[in-house]
């Protein structure tokens, strides 16, 4: 073994064996070498946060037609820094009558909400926190985690708008959960485990081909629970002040910042994950740190992508965002789950996998094909109205004000 | 003591706290929160019962629903946000006591059961595969019908809670 | 290691606790909570027998699947009831909740 083989483990074994030297007991060595990692992952993950400002600012700004961050530091990348020690020298706001445990339990709860998924994520075939048996319901554990601190913030801050603000936000969070966790079926299904490396393992076809609808509605899901544009009506910029997180000042709103930001790439690390085959690639196995640069590569492609979805779409109303989940994200991933099952046990059988490649590709087209008809006709009965009024059945009637009887 | 054991009474002794404290303290939404804090330690005690995937299903069912319905619920049930008067009973002292005489029956019964010092065995590997359980649980030979059963439950649950919480027109005013 | 008592002596005061919330609470919101921690006492006895006595086996596990689709759905049903009934008489209090009593 070794460093290039298994970076982690090489590390770990010597400062294991500097550790023993030094006289410490090897099982107390261990748990001081797993508290060690679990901690430079998580200030990893929380550095790579300043990067991903920068870039998403200078892609955002691209796409407005602006330059975006340029004048601290060579094409304004130290901009984040700037900002940084500006939110550090604010002052800390405690509100009159707040709730103090739980108000201050929030931002810890928001960013571990998200950090906890960094530690089952396989990076590359020998580069992992840990390849826990129930990997995949660990993330949706870790989701729970990061809606408690959603509403720890709306109740301790003692505003009542924060309160409804987190209402929203929860709201959203839970309905979008069941979509996600029902498309996430489908890649525990192929591969048999819940286990993320051996989900990455099995992808010798990526995911995103056998199940083209699945790995959209689950993109979906994902900007929904992230809570960006199209989906970031819980705190709009442009239309409400704030959402929950009104009475937050100071680093502690830095830090439910630096959640949604690690959250964003954290979906778009998910989504690699689950549908593009992970750090899966040319020579992966044997060099490890070339599947963690495909994996960041895939990530970083997905990345971009909802980031440009963030610039272009406009917002959703929330009876919108409540339909989309409900009347068609919710029914097409339980259908489509039930359909890839049906295709999979059907062509498994034959044992090639341009069949089942085939097979799965058209029936993700037949279920596409159907919905989009299923959307363009209840968005026809809906514009009808507009044309002739009083002939049609509205499709959804609104609640007509009641008059006071004339007679 | 092992390690293991000084870990076990810190979890026990932080769960018993916060369930005492869901019980009795005066502010209802610092009981949901109490609430949370004696799930989490119950998650943690599965698993060190080495059960992670009940451990994980603990956290997403209990706090990621049932916690979160809870706090829901509490918030739509009132109308000011403060919580007057006694939280309890007049009569509280009753359960008490019948309570603590349960527990001492419960522990006297079960000291004198010759298994109650078993130690753990070995977990064998089996134990631990959770496809197994997948197959078990719909193995016709084993729980298929259990398993029916607690997904008719839950539809009928959903059906039941829409219906009963839905704001039907004519019902009131 | 950790006998089986520690375990069981655990779960029968998380189960005693519940219980007295059931009994002694006014609130139906805080009512319905001891119910859940008594429900969680019977998971973890119930994982802590199969642990010691029935490893291999997964009858325990599916007796803990089945207490938790109980629990969730008698939170879900039970909730909608409180919110029912607070819509209807504006209190949670069960000692109000009178209508049928003789």
């Amino acid at each position: 073994m070794t460093f290039w083989n298994d970076p982690v483990n090489f590390i770990g074994q010597w400062l294991q064996s500097v550790l023993v030297s030094w006289g410490v007991a090897p099982d107390v060595a261990q748990i001081i070498l797993l508290v060690l990692g679990a901690g430079i992952l998580g200030v990893l993950g929380l550095v790579w946060v300043i990067f991903l400002i920068w870039y998403e600012r200078k892609i955002i700004g691209r796409m407005q037609d602006r330059l975006g961050p340029n004048r601290v530091g060579p094409w304004g990348l130290f901009q984040p820094f700037a900002d940084m020690f500006k939110i550090f020298t604010k002052e800390y706001i405690t509100p009159d009558g707040a709730d103090v445990v739980p108000y201050n339990l929030a931002p810890v709860l928001a960013v571990a909400g998200t950090l906890m998924i960094w530690g089952v994520i396989p990076f590359a075939s020998t580069i992992f926190g840990a390849d826990i048996s129930v990997g995949v319901l660990f993330i949706i554990a870790a989701g729970a985690i990061g809606e408690l601190g959603i509403l720890f913030a709306g109740w301790g801050s003692n505003n009542k708008y924060a309160l409804l603000g987190a209402f929203r936000s929860v709201a959203q969070l839970i309905s979008y959960e069941i979509p996600m966790v029902i498309t996430l079926l489908i890649p525990v299904m192929f591969s048999g485990s819940l286990s993320l490396q051996t989900i990455v393992q099995s992808q010798s076809l990526w995911y995103v081909l056998l199940a083209p609808v699945p790995a959209l509605i689950f993109l979906i899901t994902q900007i929904a629970e992230v809570g960006r544009a199209p989906f970031d009506l819980i705190e709009a910029e442009s239309e409400i002040v704030a959402g929950f997180n009104i009475e937050y000042s100071g680093l502690k709103f830095g830090m439910f910042f630096v959640a949604e930001f690690l959250h964003a790439f954290t979906a778009a690390l998910l989504f690699a994950v689950f549908f593009l085959g992970g750090w899966r690639g040319p020579f992966a196995e044997q060099f490890p740190l070339l599947g963690f640069v495909y994996l960041w590569i895939k990530t970083f492609a997905v990345y971009w992508f909802t980031v440009m979805i963030r610039g272009t779409v406009p917002r959703f109303r929330i009876d919108q965002m409540m339909d989309i989940n409900w009347k068609m994200l919710t029914p097409l991933a339980l259908v489509m789950v039930l359909v890839t099952a049906v295709v999979h046990a059907l062509v498994r059988p034959i044992g090639s996998p341009v069949v089942s490649l085939v097979a799965l590709l058209v029936a993700n087209l037949v279920m596409l094909v159907i919905t989009l008809q299923f959307i363009r006709n209840s968005a026809r009965a809906r514009r009808r109205p507009m044309v002739a009024p009083s002939t049609v059945v509205v499709a959804r009637p609104e609640p007509q004000p009641t008059q006071s009887n004339p007679e | 003591m092992t390690i293991q054991q000084v870990f076990f009474l810190a979890v026990a002794a932080i769960t018993l706290f916060a369930a005492v404290m869901v019980v009795s303290t005066r502010r209802i939404m610092h009981a949901a929160l109490w609430l949370i804090l004696a799930l989490f330690g119950v998650a943690v005690s599965f698993a060190l019962l080495e059960t992670g995937f009940f451990a994980v299903v603990q956290v997403v069912v209990y706090i990621g629903a049932i916690a979160i319905l809870i706090i829901f619920a509490v918030m739509l049930t009132r109308q000011v946000f403060l919580d007057v008067g006694p939280q309890l009973n007049r009569g509280w002292w009753i359960p008490a006591v019948l309570v603590a005489g349960l527990y001492a029956a419960l522990v006297g019964v079960l000291s004198t059961w010759s298994g109650f010092q078993t130690q753990a065995a070995a977990l064998p590997e089996a134990a631990s595969d959770l496809s197994q359980f997948g197959l078990a649980l719909v193995d016709v030979n084993a729980y298929a019908v259990p398993f029916e059963v607690a997904s008719v439950l839950l539809l009928g649950a959903l059906v039941g809670a829409i219906f009963v919480a839905s704001d039907r027109k004519g019902v009131e005013r | 290691m950790i006998p089986l008592s520690w375990y069981l002596i655990f779960a029968a005061a998380l189960f005693c606790i519940g219980l007295f919330g059931v009994m002694a609470r006014k609130n139906a919101v805080a009512i319905l909570m001891g119910v859940e921690l008594m429900l969680n006492a019977v998971n973890i006895n119930l994982l802590a027998f199969w642990r010691y006595l029935y490893a291999p086996d997964f009858a325990g596990w599916t007796f803990v699947a089945i207490v938790l689709v109980a629990a969730a759905a008698e939170t879900a049903v039970g909730l909608a009831l409180i919110i029912s009934v607070y819509r209807r008489r504006s209190t949670v209090v069960v000692d109000d909740l009178s209508l049928m009593k003789g």
